[in-house]
């Protein structure tokens, strides 16, 4: 439905978005990862057809985006970073607006803007002026423009952004679902809301696309994730840590944490393990120790520690190296 | 977000694409304009400027114009200054029409939706050309006061009522391309003034004058851009297709510009 294809963007002689390609199809949400400055919006920016690329194509649902604008932009429902709405209009009144500039007529419309009005919980404001609105429901209420028609492709810069834990919720769970049926791209900063709801993640720093994958092969790239965590009571914590060196199955292993009496240590994996093969040769050693096993647990790799190690400058990453 | 699910078509909510792309066009500017004026009217700008407007067209027709004075039953008192009185009152009035948009933000949301930039144009300029023009209907009570004065020439008065708002639609085509050349209103507020004033004083002999050196073709250049005497000669009752043409290419012009400037703030 989306294709992005080489994506270039030049504010002078700053390049904002470099080179960046991918698609999304029907059935599909993509999040869109990066720090403050990535290029997140100028790219949603330039496939909504707000903003022309400096170079590359942008194709949604087969139209492309400056040659057939309009039936390019009816196909997609569009939340601007920060959500903007007419501040002198009632919900009601711009969700009208928006449903006629959709080309929704008559009942269709009122259809529409009651429907969008349900999914948002806009009922308790929809006489309010925008002005006068919170940020949370200023935010719904923008929402709730992008989604009135239906449209088979959402792209979201930021949905989440000012909500309370509730809202974050049922958004996330409803983009997840209406991704069922339409092609999603949201931006989010917020790392749980990958495994929430989408079904593919991009993380773009400095204009670039420097991974692009399922939120699962991210973690993978976590040095942490096939490494396993011992919970041990009552044995030293270098004890432990030299014993399960001595594995073969083992790379090295590390304190996590030691307290009250038990200590949690995890064991790196060789290259290339064979599945199951560290559990198996950890829990086998603990048998053997006679150690008070309290908890085994395969870690999956952190997403926020891979979005670091990733998207932190160089000199940044080499001084917390050495610190550390 | 409550729970809804339905089966989602294709183009899902462009049922009306039957509709042909001639009436759409109109529907889009029709919708834009519509929210437009009702912005006017919910701000308190709409009743200060037609207030303020009133008081002062009867400020200068009465007390400074010597309307009763002149002993003629004709507007001419009224009419005479307006050019001055739209030099800043147009460009308070149309100073807000981009600016706004871009203030907020919500010329991301304009622009992303399914009409063109020219429609957004359109629909913009002529609500606040109608709001003007609302404003100029509201000094009826001039025509029925000199009505029973005298016998004016209603075909006259009629010349007069068009000429200034030609004027009017003019100066706020020069207002609605400064307002988007900047997100700030007091910019865009003062750039068009000077417009304005340029358009008003461009034939004006101390300007020409000042122009001495200048060849005989430029000087001819630069006071074909004046309004005053395409004004003039409608309040002289006369609808002369050169001046409709002149007043309607600076509208023409200046839109055209403000799509080009809209055009260009997009591409960074
Ligand atoms: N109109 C503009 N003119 C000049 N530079 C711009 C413009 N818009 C964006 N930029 C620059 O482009 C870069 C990318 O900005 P963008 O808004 O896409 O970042 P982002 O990934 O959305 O960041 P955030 O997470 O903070 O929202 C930034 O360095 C920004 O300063
Ligand atoms: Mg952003």
């Amino acid at each position: 439905m989306i294709k992005v294809d080489n994506l270039v963007k030049a504010f002078g002689p700053k390049l904002a978005v470099n080179g960046v390609s991918f698609t999304v199809e029907r059935g599909e949400v993509l999040g869109f990862l990066g720090p403050n400055g990535a290029g997140k919006s100028t790219t949603m920016r330039m496939i909504t057809g707000f903003i022309p690329p400096t170079a590359g194509q942008v194709t949604v649902g087969g139209f492309d985006i400056l040659e057939k604008p309009i039936p390019a932009k009816r196909l997609i429902g569009y939340l601007p970073e920060n959500a903007p709405a007419y501040a002198d209009m009632t919900v009601y009144g711009f969700l009208n607006f928006a449903a006629e500039l959709r080309g929704l007529r008559g009942e269709e419309k009122r259809q529409a803007v009651h429907r969008a009005v349900d999914m948002c919980f806009l009922e308790a404001v929809i006489h309010q002026s925008v002005d006068t609105l919170s940020k949370g429901y200023r935010h719904r209420t923008c929402f709730a423009q992008s989604v009135l028609h239906n449209p088979p492709i959402l792209i979201m810069d930021e949905p989440t952004d000012g909500l309370d834990p509730n809202q974050k919720h049922e958004v996330r769970t409803l983009i997840r679902r209406m991704g069922e049926k339409k092609a999603i791209v949201f931006s989010t900063h917020i790392l749980e809301e990958v495994d929430a709801a989408c079904t593919r993640a991009i993380i773009i720093d400095r204009g670039q696309i420097v991974a692009n994958g399922t939120p699962r092969e991210l973690r993978q790239r976590s040095e942490y994730a096939g490494a396993v965590a011992v919970r041990v009571q009552g044995v030293a914590g270098s004890v432990v840590t030299q014993k399960l060196r001595e594995l073969s199955t083992v790379r090295r292993s590390a304190v996590v944490s030691e307290e009250a009496g038990s200590v949690v240590v995890r064991a790196f994996p060789q290259p290339n393990p064979r599945n199951g093969e560290l559990e198996h040769s950890v829990y086998d050693l603990a048998v053997r120790e006679h150690w008070r096993l309290l908890e085994l647990r395969t870690e999956e790799g952190r997403l926020d520690e891979v979005f670091r190690s990733i998207t932190l400058p160089d000199t940044a990453r080499g001084n917390k190296e050495v610190a550390s | 977000m409550s729970t809804h699910t339905e089966v989602i078509s294709p183009g899902g909510g462009t049922a009306s694409s039957a509709v042909g792309a001639h009436t759409n066009a109109v529907h889009n500017i029709l919708t834009i304009g519509k929210r437009e004026l009702a912005a006017y009217f919910s701000s308190p700008l709409a009743y200060v400027f037609i207030v303020i407007f009133l008081l002062l067209s009867g400020f200068f027709t009465f007390n400074v114009g010597g309307f009763f004075e002149r002993g003629e039953a004709s507007l001419a008192a009224f009419f005479v200054w307006h050019p001055w009185l739209y030099l800043f009152l147009v460009p308070a009035v149309g100073m807000r029409l981009w600016s706004e948009e871009r203030r907020l933000g919500t010329i991301e949301l304009l622009l992303t939706m399914p009409v063109t930039a020219w429609q957004t144009i359109v629909g913009k300029f002529a609500a606040s050309w109608l709001f003007l023009g609302i404003a100029l209907a509201l000094t009826f009570p001039l025509v029925f006061t000199v009505n029973h004065l005298g016998d004016p020439d209603l075909g006259m008065v009629f010349c007069g009522y068009l000429g200034s708002l030609l004027m009017a639609g003019a100066y706020l085509a020069v207002s609605c391309f400064t307002s988007a050349m900047t997100r700030s209103q007091v910019v865009s507020f003062i750039v068009s003034v000077v417009i304005c004033l340029f358009l008003i004083l461009a034939g004006w002999p101390p300007v020409t004058k000042e122009l001495g050196w200048a060849p005989a073709w430029m000087l001819d250049l630069v006071s074909s851009f004046s309004v005053m005497p395409h004004f003039e000669s409608f309040q002289r009752g006369v609808i002369d297709s050169r001046d409709l043409a002149f007043f309607l290419s600076v509208i023409a012009f200046s839109l055209f510009t403000t799509g080009v400037i809209i055009r260009s703030h997009r591409a960074g």
